[in-house]
């Protein structure tokens, strides 16, 4: 069998809020090949939001596990999780999550101040990723003087600067206008099939989740449903809960 | 290095809000200024003093009437009145270390010349004061043994209280009122500077101890004797041979405490630098307390600081901070802010203790700034911005990075 970037086995994830408790998933059991192009889909409260988290190490599952890259990473230490989601995994928010009052360059170098790599090395690459997701020319602009699509650029290219394995985006396009969403979608289709890059987004949105090879439904923090555009290859082991 | 680079990320945040940085700062600057200047003041007293005790001569000797247990009461240091004219010139006779003696005895009275009056110390010395004191008479000459002898009203002015009552008019030969007693002027001392800090030892005014004993104050003891070795060397010895002689001639039974004490002077100037330090030391605290508040102020600012940056500190724990690496940043924006504030604290420390010699209400006091108070400001102001400055940092290096980045 093929090694999956990702591996979820039963995967749990429940909140205590006073004196309830709430299941925001109810086991999840899902694996991922690599430089796979994945859109979450489902009603909120569907638990898409807490699983884009602990794909993406800022949460723990209660129980169950999860495999990167063939290692368990679901007992982790929150340094050992910090230090994975610098090298392994890229963050896009809705928001973009920019730094205020920093210039373009400043926030692509971001990771990179974590990652011990030298001031002159983070320069360069920062200078790379930018002109990737076509901004060369912009790099010393601040982030107010850039529009919202331009922001998302630099939140790709901040993504991106590290060599991630995976890159998540939760909701990316949801605060642009349609013809800026698909630009932006257009950058994510390139970076998957050109340096493939596993990305993983969630939307609520079906045209731009149509963007994506596979699809992925959750409701009450259960995979309902999994759909494969044309051309896939290899059926995706699926079993809900 | 890591911490550099972090140490540059601090700076550009803290120079986004250059207003606010430098108020923060200023409880900083503030203090630390604060305390250098007080410590310049208390310093500047201290070396004063030793200055003076120094330009007195290296072989001078006093005798002071000591504490004596009377049926049971001590009546404590200088509580008694023991000595006796004729113990210093016993002294003088006898004691063959011995170069020469002036008792002294003062008082304090109103001093009247025409139409001016002026208060001031009216010092009562034998003969040979101005040879044990190292102290010339500039004007006119010094009182001698006859003078002594008849306890007459003759005086020698210091220089302070020559300005004051007759400013450019000659003083030799006028008469002036001390109490209402006519005393002619035969002389004026030279001037020995304001280096006492807190005190002006030209302003007195010096007549034989005879006539402070007899006309000015009617007491037949004197408060202490000044004695000159012949030699720096033969203080000891001098300071042994009047033990002797003083305590033969107050007839003390061996066992029995002197009821007299002799200090060198080195003895002397060490308990004025003494307690001239306690005074430093209090006014160092005082003004460094001011420091803690500024130290509070970084605190208060730290802590808006990481309320409003909560999101960065969510995107910068998604990008792969650590929580040691968001505590370093917040903790170094502290440091940086207390340790410039220090800095600036400490040049306008030194200036404010260069400038007061210029104004009026300080005017005689000497100020020496160390560079220990330097030092010990900088270091005071670095630590109070980690001690201000961690609490804020952990809090900020404690956010979950889930909630951090949902927050609005």
């Amino acid at each position: 069998m093929s090694e999956k970037i990702i591996r979820l086995e039963n995967i749990t994830r429940i909140y205590q809020i006073g004196e309830v408790e709430v299941q925001a998933l109810r086991g999840i059991t899902y694996s991922l090949d690599y430089s796979e192009f994945l859109a979450i889909m489902g009603p909120s409260g569907s638990g898409k939001s807490t699983l884009m988290n602990i794909l993406g190490l800022l949460d723990r599952p209660t129980s169950g596990k999860y495999y990167l890259e063939g290692v368990d990473v679901s007992k982790l230490s929150k340094d050992e999780m910090a230090a994975i989601r610098n090298k392994k995994i890229g963050f896009v928010f809705q928001n973009f999550n920019l730094l205020p009052r920093t210039t373009a360059l400043e926030n692509v170098e971001l990771p990179m101040l974590y990652a011990n790599v030298s001031s002159k090395e983070a320069r360069e690459r920062a200078m790379e990723a930018l002109a990737i997701v076509g901004l060369k020319g912009r790099e010393h602009h601040r982030t107010n003087q850039l529009s919202g699509g331009q922001m998302q650029r630099v939140a790709i290219a901040r993504a991106l600067v590290n060599n991630p394995s995976i890159i998540l985006a939760d909701e990316p396009t949801g605060n642009l206008d349609s013809r800026t969403g698909s630009e932006i979608m257009d950058i994510f289709c390139r970076l998957n099939l050109e340096r493939k890059i596993t990305l993983i987004m969630v939307t609520h949105d079906p045209v731009i989740a149509s963007y994506a090879r596979r699809r992925l439904y959750l409701k009450d923090g259960l995979i309902i449903r999994e759909e494969v555009s044309e051309g896939a290859e290899n059926e995706a082991s699926v079993s809900g809960g | 290095m890591k911490v550099f680079r972090i140490l540059q990320v601090s700076i550009r945040a803290l120079t986004r809000n250059k207003m606010r940085s430098f108020l923060t700062i200023l409880g900083i600057i503030i203090g630390v200024a604060a305390v250098i200047a007080m410590v310049s003041v208390g310093e500047g007293a201290k070396q004063g003093i030793q200055k003076r005790f120094e330009s007195m001569g290296t072989n001078l000797l006093f005798v002071y009437p000591g504490s004596r247990n009377f049926r049971g009461v001590a009546t404590g240091f200088g509580g008694v009145n023991t000595l006796k004219p004729e113990d210093a010139k016993a002294i003088e006779e006898y004691c063959d270390a011995v170069l020469a003696t002036s008792p002294s005895i003062s008082t304090r009275a109103q001093v009247v010349y025409a139409n001016k009056n002026w208060n001031t110390q009216i010092q009562g010395t034998g003969e040979k004061f101005p040879e044990i004191r190292n102290w010339n008479v500039i004007e006119g000459t010094y009182f001698d043994e006859t003078h002594v002898a008849s306890a007459a009203k003759v005086c020698v002015l210091g220089y302070q209280v020559r300005q004051n009552l007759f400013e450019d008019e000659e003083a030799v030969g006028k008469t002036i009122r001390i109490s209402k007693i006519p005393f002619k002027v035969i002389g004026v001392l030279e001037p020995k500077g304001e280096q006492g800090g807190f005190f002006n030892r030209d302003d007195m005014i010096a007549v034989p101890f005879t006539t402070v004993m007899k006309r000015l104050r009617g007491v037949d003891y004197i408060s202490s004797i000044d004695v000159s070795a012949v030699s720096p060397e033969k203080t000891a010895e001098a300071q042994r041979q009047i033990e002797e002689l003083l305590r033969e001639r107050h007839r003390i039974a061996p066992g029995a405490d002197d009821d007299f004490q002799v200090r060198n002077i080195s003895d002397v100037a060490q308990s004025a630098a003494e307690s001239t330090q306690i005074m430093t030391i209090l006014l160092g605290s005082i003004a460094s307390i001011s420091l803690i508040v500024g130290g509070i102020g970084i605190m208060n600012i730290m802590l808006v600081s990481v309320t409003e940056r909560i999101r960065e500190i969510g995107v910068r724990l998604a990008v792969g901070a650590r929580e040691k690496d968001i505590l370093l940043q917040f903790l170094i924006e502290a440091v940086v802010l207390s340790v410039g504030g220090g800095i600036i604290g400490i040049i306008v420390g030194v200036g404010a203790s260069r400038m007061m010699k210029y104004i009026s209400v300080f005017q005689g006091i000497t100020t020496v700034v160390t560079p220990g108070s330097i030092l010990l400001a900088f270091l005071f102001s670095a630590s109070v911005g980690i001690f201000f400055g961690y609490y804020p940092a952990r809090k900020a290096s404690r956010l979950d990075p889930i909630e951090a980045l949902r927050y609005e």
